[in-house]
Parts: C-alpha cells; structure tokens; sequence
C-alpha cells in the first residue's frame, strides 16, 4: 500500500436542505491517477472546492501527505502542494502567459512581496517560468495577452498556473471543457505526460478520456460517492451504467 | 502594449524591455520645467497640479493596479496635510522634515485601515472608505483645538527649501519643490509597479480568485499597496501645506476624494501617467472654465467626464495607445 497524498474523511456539505456532499471518504495514493466522474450536479466541483477549501465542510477532515489542513485557507493549502485547474477559465485575462506565469512562480518562491525590486532581475523565476509554458507549448504564445489566445491555448495555461505552484497533488476540473473533441486529446497528452511523482485526480465527461487516462475512477452521485473501482470495474458496473452511462449521453 | 515582433528576444529580455524608460517618458517629465519659462505667472496652478497628480498616482497604486475603488483617500491626504501643518507650528519649519512626518503619520493610519479594507470588495468597500473618510472629516472639524476647525488651521509657517529658496507669492518655489517632490515619488512608484509585487498587484486587479489559488495571499498584497498609497497620498497633503502655507478643511473633504477618481478615470487608471495626465487635464480644465462660469464650472468637468469615459473606456491614455497601435498597424 503506498502513501496517502490526499485523503477526504467523512467530508459532507450542506446548502440549507441542499446536501452537496454527504460522508465522502476518498483516498489519493502518490502518484494516482483518479478520475471523478458523475452526472451533471453530482457535486464534483463541490468536492474539488472541499479540498482546496473554497468550501470549508460542516464535517469531516481533508488531510495533505497525513496533515489536517481543513482549517487552511486555500493559499495555504496551495503551499504545501495541493493546486487545482478550474473547469471554466479562471485567468488572468489582461497579464500574458509568461507574466502569469511568473507571477505563481514568484508567489511560490516567497518573493511576490519584493516591491523594491525589478522583476526582470529574477532570472530564475522568469526562466522557470518559461520552462514551464514551453513544456506546455506556451512558448510561442507567451507574449500574447491571455484574452486574445485561443481558448484550447486557455486550458493549457490553466494547467501551467497551477504547475507553477510546484503540486505535489493536482486536481483538475474538466481540464479540455469547452474544447473541441480533436483538441482534447492535446490536453490529455499534457496531463498524461506530467511527472508520475505527481498525484491527479480529474473530472470528466467523456469516458473515452476516463478510461485512457485513469487508473481508478470513482463515481459521484447526487454529492455521494456511488461506487469506485478500476475502469474495468467500473465499465462492468451494471448500477454505474443505469445512473451516468446508460441514461447520459457521453462522448 | 506593444507588439513584440521578434521572436529571438528571451523571456528575461521581454520584460526588461517592458520596464524600461521609454522616450515620451523623458519629453513628459522635460515637458514639467516648461512652465517655469512659457507661464511664470500660472506656477501656482502648475504646483497644485504636481500635488493633485502625485494625490491621483497614488490612488491609482490602489484602484488602478489592485483595483481597490476607494471614496475616501482624501483622508490620507487630509492627514497628511494637517500633520505638516501641525509639525511646522509645533516642532520646526523645516520642509522635508516636515514631509516625512506626514508621510509617517498617513502611513499609519493608512496600515491600521487597511486590516478592514483588504476584507471587503465592490460596494462594501466603496462605503466603507467613504464611511472613513467622512468620520475623519468631522473628527477634525470637531477637534478645533488642534486643527482649528471649518476655520482652518493658523500659524504654519515653512522655512525656505534647503534653507535656500523662500516659498514665494508667484510659485515658484512651490513648483519647483512640488516637482522634485514628485519626481522622487514617481519614480518609487514606477519602481513599485515594475516589482514582483507590482506584478501581483496586476494579478488581484485582473483576477482576485486566482490569486489564492497560485498560493498568493491577496490580503497581505493589499494591506502592503493601501499603506503604500497612504504614504503617498499624505505626501502631497503635506506638499499642499507647506506650499499654501495653510490647511482648510477641505483637504479632507468627499469632494477631493471624487474628484481625484474623476481625474484617474479621465487621464486613465493602471497606468502610470494616468494620475498625472488626469490631474493636469483636470485642473486646467477647471481652471478655465471658472473663468468662463464661475458658478457653473462643475457642468463642464461632468460632460467632460461623460465625454471621456463614453468615448475612451480606459481614459484619455488608453485612447491615445489605442491610436498609436491603430497608426502603426496601417
């Protein structure tokens, strides 16, 4: 049994009557590659907001690499290694990729607080950053603003903001939302081809994606977990297919 | 801004080039001496526009990089100004002294503020700085043993600058002082902007729910740029005492805070030269209008302010770049 990166105990959230999580209990080991899927308002960003504490729950305990980080605020969480992606595009639209970029790095350095000195004096920081966006083939769209970049170019820059924060464990939320079917995959490519030190859970609808990528895929319904398993469980799962394969369409 | 067309340039050099002093920074900033040859008898304006363009660049630190819409930095400039004030009765007349008493004092009050301010947004924020300001106003004006009230605070008296040159009746002095003054501050501030700190400050403006989520705490981010601006803003209240030689109540009044909104907005906010582009447009624009209607001068700055901000959505600066890049493409 290898480590745990991740862990949600008993985490449930609650909307007034509305329960958007109930009793969840998930495990990441190091190096996972879990996906979370669901139908639509199963609660699978609610559950990405738990354990980045976007949402604080009403009970239960989100632990990092075995430390109880529940009372963390999110920027906390973020430093001891826990990013996210969001499935719809949270950037900074007015900065270029190499500012954003850098701006994480400097922010995960500890030196975004220097108002005394010129950024183009931090080398390290800027060519790390641009490391990063090259890997992400970013490198020749850095100078563009992010509003004028294409959108699939949008979504990778997601991933290389959250990358910039060095994760240990990395949760993305729709990663190719939005994107057109053949540019999907372009993405994925990215994701499949990160560190496998790097632990990954991802939501996703089409399941073409799901059982390429993932490792073990756990199914969310109405904010419960409804089963999990290893995709060849899961594709066998006669109940997944009733609640999400059967009577949702996908692909 | 502007359009990189090579590719070779490194990443490193990019952001360099985008710090560096570009050559209408340099003919601006040579263009501020003029006054003291073309209009010797307008110094006094020039000055008070020096003063109202450093009150509008610090303002722009908080609402045009961090996107913090204050109603209320009036306040800091009040405080400012009452301390130089204050300072040249009771302690000494000296000048700088004078200034760095003010910038401490504003710089204080402007930090203890900012522990309410980094919690809110929107609307909350707006009446929240307005709230403030309006408690400082009357705060003063009920403290008239100390501030002397509506009735204006007596006795300043300021020694000349460098012991050298006497705060005369044309200005001159006052210009020349407020200048330099100026000119320091400002290029702190390009300083400021140009930083990782500057960097994240654009961050929280251009998205506030990122930030937490690259590990930056945004909070911190903007308790540090309010007691920057603060800071600033108490200068060029300090400026406007000790070249007036007198502090009226309405350094602290909602009017002064509108107003150097209005001007950020009209010369262009998140960009350095806005503040000071706004201001001088600004007070000119009053100055001559209440010379044509001296009751009436405020309806031309409102249709010059619906004029600008219909036409120009990022202000006269942001038109103007908007042109420029419009030029260079055909």
């Amino acid at each position: 049994m290898s480590a745990v990166a991740l862990s949600a105990r008993g985490v449930s959230k609650s909307f007034g009557s509305l329960n958007v999580a109930r009793d969840i209990n998930i495990d990441l080991p190091v190096g996972a590659r879990y996906a979370l899927i669901g139908p639509n308002g199963a609660g699978k960003t609610t559950l990405i907001n738990l354990m980045t504490g976007l949402l604080v729950p009403n009970a239960g305990a989100i632990t990092l690499a075995g430390e109880d980080v529940t009372a963390l605020k999110p920027q906390a969480r973020v430093k001891r290694g826990l990013a996210r992606t969001f499935q719809i595009n949270t950037l900074f639209a007015g900065l270029n990729p190499l500012e954003a970029v850098t701006l994480a790095v400097c922010e995960r350095r500890g030196i975004a607080d220097r108002f005394w000195q010129n950024i183009a004096g931090n080398k390290d920081a800027i060519e790390e950053a641009y490391e990063i966006l090259s890997k992400l083939k970013l490198g020749d769209a850095c100078y563009q603003t992010t509003r004028e970049l294409p959108y699939g170019r949008q979504r990778l820059l997601e991933i290389a903001l959250a990358l910039a924060t060095r994760p240990k464990v990395l949760l993305l939320d729709e990663p190719a939302a939005g994107v057109p079917h053949e540019e999907s995959g372009e993405i994925f490519e990215v994701v499949a081809g990160l560190s496998d030190d790097l632990t990954l859970l991802f939501i996703e609808h089409d399941m073409h994606v799901v059982f390429r990528f993932a490792t073990h895929i756990i199914v969310l319904v109405g904010g419960a977990i409804f089963t999990q398993g290893s995709p060849a469980e899961i594709a066998a799962d006669p109940g997944v297919r009733e609640v999400y394969l059967g009577t949702r369409k996908h692909g | 801004m502007t359009q990189i067309s090579t590719t070779s340039l490194t990443p490193q050099l990019y952001l360099q080039r985008q710090t560096r002093w570009r050559p209408i920074e340099i003919v601006f900033w040579a263009a501020t001496l003029l006054p003291f040859w073309l209009f010797p008898t307008y110094l006094s304006l020039a000055s008070q526009i020096a003063i109202t363009g450093l009150f509008a660049l610090s303002l722009d630190l908080i609402l045009g990089y961090a996107g913090i819409v204050s109603l209320g930095h009036a306040a800091f400039f009040g405080i400012g100004a009452y301390t130089a004030g204050l300072f040249s009765k009771f302690v000494w007349g000296e000048p700088f002294s004078g200034l760095v008493a003010a910038a401490a004092v504003a710089g204080i009050v402007g930090y203890a503020s900012s522990f309410i301010i980094s919690r809110f947004r929107h609307l909350t924020l707006i009446m929240i700085t307005l709230g403030l300001g309006l408690l400082l106003k009357e705060a003063a004006n009920s403290a008239h043993w100390l501030t002397g009230g509506s009735d204006g605070l007596q006795g300043v008296s300021i020694d000349p600058v460098l012991g050298l040159f006497k705060f005369d009746l044309y200005g001159r002095t006052a210009y020349g002082y407020s200048l330099a003054v100026l000119f320091v501050v400002f290029l702190c501030a390009r300083r400021i902007i140009n930083s990782p700190f500057g960097l994240a400050l654009r961050g929280i403006r251009e998205n506030v729910v990122r930030m937490p989520a690259i590990g930056a705490d945004s909070r911190a981010h903007i308790r540090k740029v309010y007691t920057i601006a603060a800071i600033i803003a108490g200068i060029a209240g300090g400026l406007l005492t000790q070249t007036t030689q007198t502090v009226a109540l309405e350094v602290l009044s909602f009017e002064r805070s509108a107003d150097v909104v209005v001007m950020l907005v009209l010369g262009g906010a998140g960009r350095l030269y806005g503040g000071l582009i706004g201001a001088t447009v600004y007070m000119i624009a009053r100055d001559q209008f209440s010379g044509i209607a001296p009751q009436y001068w405020y309806f031309w700055i409102g249709a010059l302010l619906v004029i600008v901000v219909t036409l120009l959505p990022n202000g006269i600066l942001g038109g103007l770049s908007r042109l420029i890049r419009r030029w260079r493409r055909s």
